[in-house]
């Protein structure tokens, strides 16, 4: 293995490691859950990424033959990490947060994951019973 | 043809999961080909029921152009991040959650959308609204919060109706 080869690789791990030492370094250092989950994301992009480069370079040059798990490995996390985030966030909304902490939406009724059944959905209950009860009313 | 159409109900899938396969074995043998073709051909006839109305791909050079700019944008948007978290006190951060007005209506499109800019460091896209025609994002540091709503929509919800729809 050629010396510029040593120094590449040595360089994308060095960049890998660093951003996983800044994500992770986010993690403890920012104050609340929404913020602290823009960590993760990090750390998973190019710290995971400069080790999956080093990698893939170091099968190209010290072992000679060309190596695709590095490409999968980031297909699978840029598939997987995104579901992960949301769920974090959907489960901090729904305990922590009301719709007051959040901007409306404007074009819709309100948040998903902030809506229940009894806040006027049109196929809810409370529909159903408003127009069962009307023809009560009347006679 | 309704035969093919039978047997290959998603050629896109098909050809992705063999591919999939193939590297999976890390070495192109006729063996790993035969068996990721197998299951390229099984999986979507399998699947076929859990996407009804798919959206067409319009073009992949669109897709690898989107790819492109996400890939460059992951990259400068780490470096933009990473200064943040070193060397801005917590107190100085300008957080916010924004809601973002959606023109795609594909349920595929909007899940493209949400799982990019939560892939581009510095936002995370939270929730979506109850007719999924808004989603909700969270920013590390938005001073300006209508400039990241409009560069999101910019840059990657067109690109996206331009692939999708």
């Amino acid at each position: 293995m050629s010396q510029a080869a040593e120094i590449l690789i040595a360089a994308s791990l060095a960049v890998g490691g660093v951003f996983g030492l800044v994500g992770s370094y986010g993690l403890i250092k920012l104050p609340n859950l929404v913020m602290r989950l823009h960590a993760p994301t990090k750390a998973t992009t190019l710290g995971v990424g400069g080790v999956l480069i080093a990698s893939m370079l170091h099968s190209w040059f010290a072992l000679g033959r060309f190596s695709v798990h590095e490409l999968l490995i980031t297909m699978f996390l840029f598939l997987t990490a995104p579901v992960t985030a949301h769920f974090i966030a959907k489960a901090h909304i729904h305990r922590r947060l009301s719709a007051r902490d959040l901007p409306a939406p404007q074009v819709d009724r309100g948040w998903a994951t902030l809506e229940r059944p009894e806040d006027g959905s049109p196929d809810g209950d409370p529909g159903e019973k408003a127009e069962g009860a009307q023809p009560g009313g009347g006679n | 043809m309704r035969l093919i159409r039978a047997l290959f109900p998603h050629p896109t899938l098909s050809l992705l999961l063999t591919a999939v396969w193939v590297a999976m074995a890390n070495t192109f043998t006729i063996n790993s080909l035969v068996l990721g073709a197998m299951l390229g051909v099984a999986i979507p006839i399998f699947t076929r029921a859990y996407w009804p109305d798919r959206p067409r791909l319009r073009s992949p050079l669109r897709v690898a152009e989107y790819a492109a700019v996400v890939l460059w944008d992951i990259v400068m948007a780490n470096i933009a991040v990473a200064r943040l978290v070193l060397f801005r006190r917590n107190a100085d951060l300008r957080p916010a959650w924004i809601a973002v007005p959606l023109d795609l209506r594909h349920p595929e499109a909007i899940t493209a959308l949400a799982g990019t800019i939560t892939m581009t460091p510095g936002t995370v896209s939270c929730d979506v609204s109850s007719e999924g025609r808004a989603l909700l994002v969270h920013c590390l540091h938005a001073p300006d919060p209508d400039a990241v709503r409009d560069e999101i929509k910019q840059r990657y919800e067109r690109r996206l109706m331009e692939i999708f729809e």
